[in-house]
């Protein structure tokens, strides 16, 4: 069987997720002994054409131009997989969707017609078809394996789009929302990341987006039970994931001046009778 | 042959998305644009409105290759906004934190971006079929590097464990202890780096500018110092933009900057010739056996002066390491104030500034990123006209080559390269 040809595409972005690439350390080698990469910018100078089996594309669209290039992108890939929150989210610079572009530009930029941008930053799937979305900011080298590993089988790839808080569990972490009353965004956050921020005894902020199916209301009034104002509550969901639909309306939700909820009441350790 | 038009349409093996544009007539160079298409994030506004308790979080962001150059501008300019002292021990961990850094973003940029160039490879995995030993001892060192971030912060892209006043956690006995003797055994390895690196045929060039770099009364710098230049700047991060004074270009969406009006050079180069005396001893052995004369004008030593400084950051880690003992809590109490806090730090590709302006309840009211890119990229200009000048002789393909190396040695982090490009923002 001849070797899938593999590209790394590199939109509005911070490179992290292409570096994920690069931080396989050793790895990376067995990589390329496995696949050919035929075009990844920050890895090579050789940069062969399309067509490419698998596209990676990591980023969002965010300029005129970047709408014209994901669409050639996916002409010329069998597969086009979205990597990262920017990727499947918007990512954090998708923050510029709720204030007034125009007026950003203006007041900032010394000469803002030099400058080529779009309104807003948007995931990939708002522009094409994709075959598979890898979540997180970046996302984790554990899951983009095993997504490689499947792409070389032919096999459909497999992301868990469960709550956090069950890998947090099974690792044993002592759980900051409940023990210690920090506002940890697990409950509605996608697994993936290996649940990192218990492990540093702080409260997770949502980086993986949010999972299919969480109370983002019920987490919500239970942040108020904390003492989060609703102001704090909307950043909490309006921060990496703040485009995903989810993350989205609730912000909105809490931004909202006509709802008042009722706080759910918070136990901290010790206090439980 | 009287004109002639060089273009890299997109550099490959930078960070970000670039683009080189050089036309020569008579044997002059009428233009030449490094132009910068990164899109930009406007990071500068987002963070208008966060809380101080977010903002680690959020300059992570800004670039996957040098977190936390970020989160140590930023902590450290907050902190100075807060009037917050922070203890000794926090001081040494933020350290050995950044020794992870240095030991991680130089070696990929040595193996995987730049050393192809030298050895007339396209990618460092083309070039590990002839030279695999050297590769495997950079991505070990890359490795190595990324071990000492995963513990502070889980990841090295993006790492979740800084917090304004020091860390959320800090590094378990045992954990110190085995990342202690990993990196002890890793030493004859960033050793053999720095030969490796001053065995590579570079081309010999001179480029004198200002350079640019942190300087601290003990230590080869790292988070702090004052700002100093080869040519006798010596000042405080309060006093930055008073001296350096950015200006935005029709050809690119990232800043230049200027130093009393001319181009002035930061990054891992100036940082070594501005320190050589703060070197430890067996890093300043190591230097005397290249048999360079440093300081050294020669952009292309930027790959020596790399792995010299991996060396260092390897002999640091394992210096604070030895003397670990975990504090009770990795943090100190942050009590917000209204006040303004500057700061800058040595990221792997320079110096990285931070200006932020705060409130009583400590939102975010304005701030302002100075990242190296921006700083270097007058520089890198001035630079690639002298190549072109030497280089007239070269055909196309050659010159761009020479040209594109000749980038890759500053290391362009081009996607951190792009923001807010005024700093007179009035929101009333």
């Amino acid at each position: 069987m001849s070797k899938l040809r593999i590209a790394v595409h590199k939109f509005a972005s911070c490179d992290g997720c292409q570096l994920q690439f690069l931080n396989l350390e050793q790895e990376l080698l067995t990589l390329a002994e496995r696949v050919d990469i035929a075009y990844f910018v920050e890895a090579s100078s050789d940069l062969g054409e399309g067509p490419y089996d698998v596209s990676f594309v990591e980023g969002s669209v965010s300029t005129p131009e970047e709408i014209k290039r994901i669409r050639q992108v996916r002409q010329q890939s069998r597969q086009v997989i979205a990597i990262g929150a920017c990727a499947t989210g918007g990512g954090i610079q998708a923050l510029r969707n709720w204030g007034q572009h125009d007026a950003f530009l203006k007041a900032v930029y010394a000469s803002p017609e030099y400058i080529d941008s779009l309104e807003h930053s948007t995931p990939f799937s708002d522009h094409i078809r994709l075959d598979a979305e890898l979540w997180g900011c970046p996302p984790d080298p554990g899951q983009l394996k095993r997504m490689l590993a499947d792409l070389m089988a032919g096999v459909t790839p497999f992301v868990p789009g469960e709550s956090v808080c069950l890998e947090c569990k099974r690792k044993g972490n002592v759980c900051v929302l409940v023990a210690k009353g920090e506002p940890c965004l697990g409950p509605v956050t996608r697994t993936g990341c290996g649940a990192l921020c218990p492990y540093q005894e702080r409260d997770c902020y949502g980086c993986f987006g949010p999972q299919a199916g969480g109370n983002t209301t019920a987490l919500g009034r239970r942040f108020l039970g904390l003492g989060l104002s609703p102001e704090a509550i909307k950043h909490r969901y309006r921060f990496i994931y703040n485009w995903a639909p989810a993350f989205r309306e609730a912000s909105q939700e809490w931004e909202s001046k006509e709802i008042t909820y009722t706080p759910l009441p918070s136990k901290r350790e010790g206090e439980w009778p | 042959m009287s004109t002639r038009r060089i273009e890299v349409p997109v550099l490959t093996r930078v960070e970000g998305e670039g683009a080189l544009y050089a036309r020569i007539e008579k044997k002059q160079v009428t233009d030449l644009r490094l132009r910068i298409f990164e899109p930009p994030r406007f990071f500068e506004k987002f963070l208008q409105g966060r809380s101080w308790k977010e903002v680690p979080d959020i300059v992570a962001r800004i670039c996957g290759i040098c977190p936390v150059a970020y989160q140590m501008s930023a902590t450290h300019a907050i902190e100075s906004a807060f009037k917050a002292t922070i203890t000794p021990e926090i001081r040494a961990l933020r350290r050995l934190y950044y020794c992870g850094e240095w030991m991680e973003s130089h070696s990929l940029h040595i193996h995987l971006l730049a050393a192809p160039d030298f050895l007339g490879y396209p990618s460092a995995m083309a070039m590990a079929k002839d030279h695999p030993d050297e590769v495997k001892r950079g991505m070990r060192l890359q490795g190595l590097g990324n071990r000492i971030l995963k513990i502070f912060g889980g990841r090295p892209v993006n790492p979740v464990g800084v917090r304004v006043g020091g860390f959320y956690r800090a590094p378990s006995r045992q954990e110190a202890r085995e990342l202690l003797e990993l990196l002890q055994s890793a030493l004859p390895n960033a050793e053999a780096l720095v030969r490796w690196t001053a065995s590579l045929k570079l081309p010999e060039v001179s480029r004198p500018a200002p350079f640019v770099s942190l300087r601290h009364p003990e230590e080869y710098p790292m988070n702090e110092g004052r700002l100093v230049s080869s040519q006798g700047l010596d000042i405080g991060a309060a006093e930055f933009e008073h001296h350096m004074v950015e200006y935005q270009v029709p050809h690119s969406t990232a800043l230049h900057a200027h130093l009393h009006g001319q181009p002035y050079w930061v990054g891992p180069l100036a940082r070594l010739n501005n320190n050589l005396d703060r070197l430890p001893p067996e890093t300043a052995t190591l230097l005397h056996e290249t048999g360079i004369g440093w300081p050294s004008t020669n952009p292309y030593h930027s790959i020596i002066a790399r792995a010299l400084e991996v060396h260092l950051a390897l002999l640091e880690a394992i210096h604070l390491l030895k003397h670990y003992r975990r504090p009770q809590q990795a943090y100190v109490a942050i009590e917000p104030r209204a006040g303004i806090g500057m700061a800058a730090t040595e990221a792997p590709r320079g110096i990285l500034w931070h200006r932020y302006e705060l409130d009583a309840q400590g939102f975010v009211r304005q701030a302002r990123i100075v990242p190296p890119t921006s700083q270097n990229q007058a520089q890198m200009e001035a630079d690639m006209r002298a190549s072109i000048l030497e280089s007239l002789d070269f055909d196309d393909e050659a010159l761009r080559l020479r040209l594109e190396s000749g980038i890759r040695n500053y290391d362009p982090c081009i996607s951190c390269s792009t923001h807010f490009l005024r700093l007179e923002i009035e929101r009333k």
